[in-house]
């Protein structure tokens, strides 16, 4: 779940008398599965909302390059550094996608992209945390794709017919990530007992954070009402919690690891794990900014980007001198 | 030397070129210019580190039992047969993408004269590698162009990689008896016979680009026999060969 | 100074596809460029053999109001489509 505490804008879902005719008929299209297209009318709430929504998407997935990033170089035998460098190009190429859906809406990528780099806008903070040993890469694709697997394939059915193609491509691509990364952890789980460590140690490290990726409980949320009632937020975060919990505890035990919480256990009457919360002011703090990572993955973008601008510049400069000489020479050859 | 002796060094060379380069490409990985690029080099880097899989996966067999990954993560930088040219840093975007043409000009002539080697695995491979590179060097080669001929800074900064880089260069057509073994097996071609190809092509490129090549013809040396490497290559090696130095005999 | 790349569209006819189709966006300086990136970002897995790029400014599309006008006359004319007849068994395939 790359998006994460998305405050819905306007005043919370209105009733059918308070809407405007406008309005009524677009939250008829929205109820009626009707995809909503870049030129239809939207309320303004709407497209603000989604602006943050998908640019908060697709800053995660480029910030995101950084904690794998940091071990392609690294990667122990030449087809896990092909799968890793793979994987991570196919962030790239999300957030390619994610950007191309919310220019739709009105903004473009180079102002979107600065809203990131002068910290106005966010990305999950699960990536404000630091990847330490090669099984973390394992834990990012089996515990982070994981959960944001459960959040992006609900999304597919999102009511912003740009953001649902996204949506559509990225889980169609996605779904190597989770199995690479299940497959990386299991080679160190079932390895030397250094390598056993290594796998605990990531587990440990990367559970609660993947829990907080799915944000605070917002069951009360007015914003969430929102978001729902407008299909760009499907399910509530407890729910895709829950349901994370259920499907990653056998896949733990399969491992022979162990999940880092003594209250875990199978509750027979709910047909649920019960399981125990993560710090939530660990979670506010990282979101402030003050994760372990935050400030270094920060000023890592923002120096690509500063460092890129010769070139982007200079290649559309090359791009307008052909243009130029072009139609100067097409002028020549007209007269 | 014997043939065999010759052609294990000749796949060296080959498959070492690669795997440096595809490592050096790598190191970009989320920090490119623009997202497209980012997304362009990680598939130069991709290319690069397949065809190492090939090159030193069949350089394992002739020496005997060895995978690929053994003779990537388990040599140490004498045994290490690249161009110089291939392990110098990054640098800023500009070098990175001229040390990619000034590498591409030259690898897609020498697949070429390759995939008629008269050993099928090496004319095998070269046929494969050779689609891949000639893409590689379109886009260098448009790219140099393009900053070449883009602003007066982009213009200074290619100028600069190209004064940087142009030492390296002749060490790629530098033949010795493992070269001269090779050729008269028909199994690769004398470097100094592709020198005339990649003149007239790099020529007209750095032309297009409006940079000036060095005048000097000096070359360094000391990659492709391992006599002496630059310092850069063994901080390379330590960060790709930790883990499995680290943790011998570990499977990933 | 604002100096990004203009935005292009995507097209591409895929190994058994009949025609191009719209796949997505991207940034390029120019219209050669945005073939190189195309075939980068959107031919990963092997999804395409032709590549169509054209600048997202220079594509005129409908409006969403027009809809009601220009597709719903083509409802009612459903004698274009071959199920609407009904041809004896006993003619075979046709």
């Amino acid at each position: 779940m790359y998006a994460q505490m998305i405050k819905a804008a306007g005043t919370g879902v209105k009733s059918r008398e308070e809407m405007t005719d406008q309005e009524r008929v677009f939250q008829d299209k929205i109820d009626a599965d009707i995809k909503i297209e870049p030129r239809d009318w939207m309320p303004d709430d709407y497209r603000a909302t989604l602006i943050r929504q998908i640019g908060q998407h697709a800053h995660s997935e480029i910030v995101g390059q950084l904690p794998e990033g940091n071990w392609i170089t690294r990667a122990p035998t030449l087809e896990r550094k092909a799968i890793l460098l793979a994987k991570v190009q196919d962030e790239a190429g999300h957030g390619l996608y994610l950007y191309c859906a919310a220019e739709t809406l009105g903004v473009s990528r180079d102002e979107i992209t600065e809203m990131l780099l002068d910290g106005r806008m966010k990305y999950s903070s699960i990536f404000n945390y630091p990847t330490l040993n090669w099984a973390d890469i394992g834990a990012v694709g089996w515990l982070v794709d994981g959960a944001a697997i459960m959040n992006q394939v609900p999304l597919q059915r999102t009511s912003y017919g740009p953001y649902s193609r996204a949506m559509i491509r990225i889980c169609k691509e996605e779904s190597f990530h989770q199995r690479q990364g299940y497959d990386a952890i299991r080679k160190m789980a079932e390895g030397t007992p250094e390598q056993r460590k290594m796998a605990q140690d990531a587990l440990n490290r990367f559970w609660y954070p993947s829990l907080m990726m799915f944000g605070p409980s917002d069951k009360e949320s007015v914003h969430s009402a929102q978001s729902m009632a407008w299909k760009i937020k499907i399910n509530t975060n407890d729910e895709l919690r829950q349901k994370f919990v259920d499907q990653t505890v056998p896949q733990a035990e399969y491992l022979g690891l162990t999940i880092p919480d003594p209250e875990l256990k199978w509750n027979e009457q709910r047909g649920h794990y019960d399981f125990s919360e993560p710090d939530w002011s660990e979670f506010f703090d990282v979101i402030k900014g003050n994760g372990p990572c935050n400030v270094d993955r920060l000023a890592d973008r923002n120096k690509a980007w500063d460092d890129g601008k010769w070139v982007r510049d200079g290649l559309l400069a090359h791009a307008e001198k052909r243009k130029a000489r072009k139609s100067a020479a097409a002028k020549v050859a007209a007269e | 030397m014997t043939r065999e002796d010759a052609f294990l060094q000749f796949l060296l060379r080959m498959g070492d070129n690669t795997l440096i380069l595809g490592h050096r490409v790598s190191e970009w990985c989320g920090h490119a210019p623009v997202l497209e690029e980012d997304i362009a080099l990680a598939n130069t880097a991709l290319d690069l580190i397949g065809q190492t899989q090939m090159w030193l996966g069949l350089a394992g067999e002739i020496e005997g039992a060895k995978s690929a990954d053994d003779l990537a993560f388990l040599r140490d930088a004498w045994d290490f047969r690249n161009v110089l040219l291939v392990e110098v840093p990054n640098g800023d975007f500009g070098r990175t993408l001229m040390r990619q043409f000034l590498f591409d000009a030259w690898h897609s002539i020498m697949l070429g004269r390759l995939m008629t080697s008269s050993d099928e695995r090496v004319a095998a491979i070269a046929e494969k590698a050779s689609k891949e590179v000639s893409y590689h060097l379109e886009r260098s080669g448009d790219t140099v162009v393009g900053l070449g001929d883009g602003t007066e800074e982009s213009h200074a900064r290619m100028q600069e990689a190209l004064d940087y880089l142009w030492p390296y260069v002749g060490e790629m057509f530098a033949g010795d008896a493992v070269d001269a073994e090779m050729a008269a097996a028909g199994i690769a071609p004398d470097p100094a016979g592709l020198r005339e190809e990649y003149d007239a092509l790099v020529g007209r490129v750095l032309g297009e680009a409006t940079l000036t090549i060095p005048e000097s013809r000096f070359a360094h040396k000391g990659g492709r026999d391992g006599r002496m490497h630059t310092e850069h290559l063994g901080h390379l090696l330590t960060s790709m060969q930790w883990l499995q130095r680290a943790y011998p005999g570990a499977s990933w | 100074m604002k100096n990004e790349w203009p935005l292009w569209e995507i097209f591409i006819r895929g190994q058994h596809g009949m025609s191009h189709r719209h796949v997505g966006s991207l940034h390029a300086p120019d219209a050669e460029m945005a073939i190189k990136n195309a075939r980068d970002v959107y031919t990963r897995r092997n999804e395409g053999v032709s590549i169509w790029v054209v600048e997202a400014k220079h594509i005129s599309a409908t409006a969403p109001g027009d809809k009601g006008p220009l597709f719903e006359p083509s409802e009612s004319k459903i004698y274009r489509h071959p199920t609407f007849f009904d041809i004896p068994d006993e003619v075979g395939a046709m």
